[in-house]
């Protein structure tokens, strides 16, 4: 039996949870005043602001909470809700790590709305839902009862779809935000019925009513499935993530930034809170199906998102991959918790939060950076940009930063949360059931092959849409963005490089996360010789980014003075070689479905029966030829479609009712009461 | 010392797994008769350096029995059909060469898994290499069951005996009139199938199973 | 200190002395057998002189990534290259990345060098661009689990110690490492351009992964590129060689006479290495690209077979 070191610290009282729940108030009130004011001209400017200064104190009150405090839990209970149960609000160390996550993303998205707002052409439509919806976020993490919980989420739902829906003129959003509240409020369903499961007949919905309860091994399970659905359903894990490219690409682009980089890490939240908190000791079998679906997830959201033109759409279903992931990292927290093996347990849990903290950064600057080719060019198809690295140097070099960073290359942050994870792996031959033993190194396999197809992606997306030469002529006149946009995208930039080169600081931070949850921590990295990071031990593996980062420097500049001093630094420009045939059309280079055919013919005919048609005309026909690719997204063909037939056969059917006669519509009154009575006869 | 020897064997018996891997990837009808040749020199090594751990003489004749038959002469022979009856040499499959790969790691898995877990309590040196047989036998099943063309399947038999042949060594306890029936029997066998195939080739012109169905006649 | 300080910088400057001299020896032996007589040895360091005294000609459109690729190609994978042991083990910096870093520099390396391919906007470079990460999606996961396979036998994912875990008479001849060396030598045949994954020496379109990203590059900027792949060959039969014939090795605070040995050993191991893969390169033609993912999906198969047999037996 592992001892749970919870409450270890003694309360803080209400200071800090109230400081936050001050800038959640403050929050509603500018999302109220929106609402009136919102089609002022500039009024964008206020309603940004005040929703920056607003999650920047809430960021540093977190902040301050995780890293001074070492997570002291302090509560607040509100009389606002249900009248016996009130509203109860807690900020422990798992709180205020998601927290800094969504205020962060909150602050940077506000700050790009500050610059992006001006080109908004239905602002009182965005406005007011926009600050509300960071509320809602951060009301969901404060939560510290079922009826709080649930009330927040289908909060955050309901702003995140009226986002969405916010041109609504346009036939894909509305499609996009239909799929999207269907999906959403399957999750909530998903998620009451878990929480009741947890609060038993007796009714008890705190969570600390919750954790202190014993629950039976069936209703674990049961509940683990319904968390899986609920949260994993807004995460975005296969099979439930159809909504996701979907509604992300519909909304404004820093909605979007906020819907994959924020929202998403408030649904793994929500899945870390009823599953390792709320639950108590997880069993191992557990831990493999969360391995499974992490797995799955990773491989099939980065090849879904090879197959993509759309560049909000690539991004989107890329979020998928990610939260699989995260969902990797849990995973093996899950298995090495249910084994007893508690430092492991805690090297996985701060592999996947690392990797939280990372993907906010990296796809809220990518979201960032393909909202700023939206404005300068009107264009998201990839296969009408090119050349834009001439046109928007700076958008580009973010961007080129945020495509470093996501693809795991060093020094940069998402090298190190995956390298953590591979460490992680490498602790799990001593896990003794036999289903692991065969399922993690599958799951390494996928996860490798997951981060080799990233890179590949990504340098088909800044490949296509930033070099080369322009396809159209709004790309060819496309103008860098506004000093706001920039400096959201900047900042983030230099976030994920100093999240590469110290990641100690970082690894010391989610320490009272895994602490608190688990009852056991990773070395403190703070103390470590040279800013490196050990994991386990000096003997077996070490990592140091800020060395590698100025080693290549280093080399890198070394080389260039003794070339340029040595050699010849003359330069001549001339037209392209290509063989000694240059063609000046711009149709020539290739475009991003031209990319991605190599890879297509090599995963894409087992995963999206890609079956690829020539049409050539006979000699002398002075046709074009034609290709054609079919692809199939079997996924919604194996599960959506006949689920969605289904129920228009059953709705169809049912419709009869509609149409009785009065003696009928007696007539089953009078079969339900009969019923009920005899059932009431009858109970023993 | 004791360790090298144990290892010797394992790497002889996981290299004839490696082998039988090699034959999944071939698509060219030659080189999967050079390849089936080195799984029979793999699977004589392998036999003879069991004869040499267990002092065992009369494998060292099982041992001479599958180097001279399936190393060289079967080899040769099926290399002389081929170039007889004129069969073309891609071999087709029924899924492609990444999927039946998958498959064959899959089955690989399924049969560690099994073989450690029934054994728990046996000599830990017999019951790795028993694992590694029932994979080259669940891999020689495998091509058989992927395979269109009939002398691929032919050779994907060969190589399951080869699997059987392993893990009746492994065990320690192989007379050797079992062998000599059991060579005797596959020879038979295959002198039977090369005749077949020659009727076949004369009849129907190829020897792709799929021809073959249409010529079965009406499900009653 | 100081003198740990010399071995690792001597290290940095002897793997750029050797790299060109290399790929002189493989392109040396691959024309003897070919019955030519071949340039000398040491025509490499005379054509990298020349072009980086030559001037550039770069495309009009070319960016300032086009420039600033080649030198952080090379820088990345000079890096990796000077953390691989190759006269001794236990340089001072080996704490600061591991196997996983290296693979993931080199893999830095690759991408920078797939967006220079794109930047031109030809079909050339979309060709070599779009081929190599086909290539790199395969590769990379193979070589990620032939890691996972050799650290869980050492216990370790540092270089210097798996090496000294390797040349101990603990490790013992097991499967699994045969599958892993069986696995490294293909993804190092495909991660170094080399027949039968690529030709390195035509520039025909059917042909060509690595030279087509790179057809735009001229003068110093090639010379770079060039540099970087000798770097790259050298890095990964080093790699190799300290892993799976560490014998010779010097440990570290050893003596001088360690240190002639371990270099004597290393020649040796280098010039091995490239008759070996010179003699392979003659003997097989180049497959179909095609052809290329199910080689490397073999790799694949194979790396993940030896960290799959090292979850189930301690003992394989």
């Amino acid at each position: 039996m592992v001892i749970r070191h919870r409450e270890r610290h003694e309360s803080m009282g209400a200071m800090p949870v109230a400081a936050i729940l001050w800038c959640v108030a403050s929050l509603l009130v500018a999302g109220v005043f929106s609402v009136v004011l919102g089609r002022r001209a500039g009024f964008h400017r206020v309603t940004y602001g005040a929703s920056l200064t607003a999650c920047s104190v809430a960021l540093f009150s977190a902040g301050a909470d995780l890293t001074l405090y070492g997570g002291a839990a302090s509560t607040l209970t509100l009389p606002l809700g249900l009248p016996w149960l009130g509203a109860h609000f807690r900020l422990d160390a798992l709180a205020a790590f998601f927290l800094v996550v969504v205020n962060l993303g909150g602050a940077a998205a506000s700050l790009y709305g500050l610059g992006y707002g001006r080109h908004e052409s239905a602002p009182h439509r965005v406005l007011p839902f926009f600050p509300v919806f960071l509320a809602g976020m951060n009301l969901v993490v404060l939560a510290d009862d079922a009826f709080t919980f649930l009330l927040s989420w289908e909060f955050m739902s309901l702003t995140s779809w009226a986002l969405v829906m916010a041109h609504h003129q346009d036939r894909d959003n509305v499609r996009a935000g239909y799929i999207y509240l269907v999906m959403a409020s399957f999750g909530t369903l998903a998620l009451l019925l878990a929480l009741g499961l947890l609060a038993g007949p007796g009714g008890a919905y705190g969570f600390e009513a919750i954790r202190a309860a014993d629950h039976t091994p069936g209703i674990v399970a049961l509940v683990l499935a319904l968390i899986l659905i609920g949260a994993g359903s807004k995460a975005g894990l296969v099979p439930l993530h159809v909504w996701l490219p979907l509604a992300h690409p519909a909304a404004p682009s820093h909605v979007s930034a906020l819907m994959s980089g924020v929202m998403t890490k408030v649904a793994v939240y929500g899945f870390v809170r009823i599953g390792f908190d709320l639950l108590g000791e997880p069993t191992w079998w557990a831990s493999m199906i969360v391995l499974a679906l992490g797995g799955i997830t990773a491989v099939l959201g980065v090849l879904y998102a090879l197959m993509q033109h759309d560049l909000k759409r690539l991004l989107a279903y890329h979020t998928v991959e990610n939260i699989g992931i995260i969902f990797i990292g849990l995973g093996l927290a899950l298995a090495f918790q249910a084994n007893g093996m508690g430092w492991a347990a805690a090297l996985a849990l701060t592999a996947a939060l690392f990797h939280v903290l990372n993907h906010s950064l990296f796809k809220s600057l990518l979201f960032f950076g393909a909202g700023a080719v939206l404005t300068a060019t009107g264009e998201r198809d990839m296969e009408h940009l090119g050349g834009l690295i001439h046109r928007m140097p700076y958008t580009s070099f973010a961007f080129l930063v945020g495509c470093v960073a996501i693809s795991a290359l060093p020094p940069l942050n998402g090298f190190v949360s995956e390298w953590l994870t591979f460490q992680a792996i490498l602790q799990s031959p001593q896990l003794p059931q036999w289903g692991l033993k065969i399922m993690v190194p599958a799951v390494g396999s996928l996860l490798a092959l997951s981060a080799a197809l990233a890179a590949a992606c990504f340098v088909k997306a800044f490949g296509v849409a930033f070099l080369g030469r322009a396809r159209t002529a709004a790309a060819d006149q496309a103008q860098d963005v506004d000093c706001f946009s920039l400096a959201a995208m900047f900042l983030f930039a230099a976030l994920c490089l100093i999240a590469g080169i110290l990641p100690g600081p970082v690894m010391d931070g989610l320490s009272p996360v895994t602490l608190a949850l688990l009852g056991d921590r990773m070395p403190v990295q703070m103390g470590v010789p040279w800013l490196s990071i050990v994991p386990i031990a000096e003997s077996r593996s070490s990592y140091n980014g800020a060395l590698v980062f100025v080693f290549i420097a280093m080399s890198a500049g070394l080389a260039v003075y003794v070339i340029h001093r040595f050699a010849s630094h003359a330069v001549r420009r001339a037209p392209a070689w290509d063989c000694g045939f240059p063609d000046p059309s711009p149709v020539t280079q290739y475009t991003a479905g031209s990319f991605a055919q190599p890879i297509r013919r090599v995963f894409g005919t087992l995963v999206f029966r890609a079956r690829e048609q020539v049409e050539m005309p006979p000699p002398g026909d002075a046709r074009p030829a034609r290709l054609h690719v079919d692809m199939k997204d079997l996924v919604w063909d194996i599960l959506y479609a006949p689920v969605a037939t289904a129920i228009g056969f059953a709705a169809d059917r049912l419709n009869h009712l509609q149409f009785l006669t009065i003696r009928r519509y007696l007539s089953l009154v009078f079969l339900a009461l009969v019923t009920l009575l005899l059932v009431l006869a009858l109970w023993p | 010392m004791d360790s090298l020897v144990f290892d010797i064997a394992h790497l002889l018996a996981g290299g004839l797994v490696l082998v039988s891997f090699m034959l999944l990837y071939q698509d060219r009808l030659y080189a999967l008769l050079n390849i089936f040749a080195l799984h029979a020199l793999v699977l004589a090594l392998s036999v003879a350096w069991q004869a040499f751990i267990q002092n065992a003489p009369h494998l060292y004749v099982t041992a001479a029995i599958a180097l001279v038959f399936k190393a060289i002469i079967i080899p040769v022979v099926l290399h002389r059909i081929i170039q007889r009856l004129g069969i073309h040499r891609e071999i087709e499959t029924v899924v492609g060469i990444g999927l039946t790969m998958i498959a064959g790691i899959g089955l690989v898995a399924l049969s560690m898994v099994v073989m450690l877990r029934v054994t728990a309590a046996a000599d830990p040196l017999a019951r790795e290499d028993l694992a590694f047989a029932l994979s080259v036998v669940l891999l020689g099943l495998l091509m058989m069951v992927t395979r269109r063309n009939a002398v691929s399947q032919v050779i994907g038999f060969m190589s399951l005996e080869n699997g059987l042949v392993l893990a009746a060594t492994g065990a320690k306890g192989m007379p050797l009139v079992v062998e000599i029936s059991v060579a005797f029997s596959i020879l038979i066998a295959f002198i039977v199938i090369g005749i077949f195939l020659f009727r076949i080739r004369e009849r129907f012109d190829t020897v792709d199973i799929h021809a073959l169905d249409r010529f079965r006649g009406e499900r009653r | 200190m100081i003198l740990d300080l010399f071995v690792q910088g001597a290290q940095m400057v002897l793997v750029l002395l050797l790299a060109p001299l290399l790929t002189g020896f493989v392109r040396k032996v691959k024309a003897r057998l070919l019955r030519r007589q071949g340039a000398s040895v040491f025509q490499p360091y005379r054509d990298l002189l020349r072009l980086l005294r030559k001037d550039i000609v770069l495309a009009e459109n070319a960016s300032w990534l086009f420039r600033v690729t080649p030198y952080l190609v090379f820088a990345a994978t000079w890096v990796a290259a000077a953390l691989v042991p190759t006269i001794a083990t236990g340089l001072m910096f080996n704490w600061t990345a591991d196997l996983i870093a290296l693979i993931a520099l080199l893999a830095s390396a690759r991408f920078f060098l797939a967006l220079a391919g794109m930047d031109v906007g030809t079909s050339f470079g979309g060709i070599g661009s779009s081929r190599e990460v086909m290539i790199a999606s395969l590769a990379e996961p193979a070589m990620l689990l032939i890691v996972f396979t050799l650290a869980l036998v050492a216990g370790s994912t540092q270089l210097s110690t798996v090496a000294a875990f390797m040349a101990s008479p603990a490790v013992g001849l097991r499967v699994s490492l045969g599958l892993a060396l069986m696995a490294l030598i293909m993804v190092a045949i495909a991660e170094n351009a080399r027949i039968p994954v690529d030709n390195p020496a035509t520039h025909l379109e059917l042909t060509m992964v690595h030279e087509a990203m790179v057809l735009e590059y001229s003068g110093r900027h090639l010379a770079m590129i060039e540099f970087a792949a000798s770097l790259k060959l050298l890095l990964y039969v080093s790699l190799i060689a300290c892993v799976f014939v560490p014998w010779g090795l010097a440990v570290s605070d050893a003596g001088l006479a360690a240190y002639i040995v371990g270099a004597v050993a290393y020649a040796g191991k280098l010039a091995a290495g490239g008759f070996l893969l010179a003699l392979f390169e003659t003997a097989v033609a180049k497959m179909r690209v095609f052809r290329v993912p199910e080689f490397l999906g073999a790799a694949l198969m194979l790396g993940f077979l030896g960290t799959l047999l090292l979850f189930v037996s301690r003992s394989l």
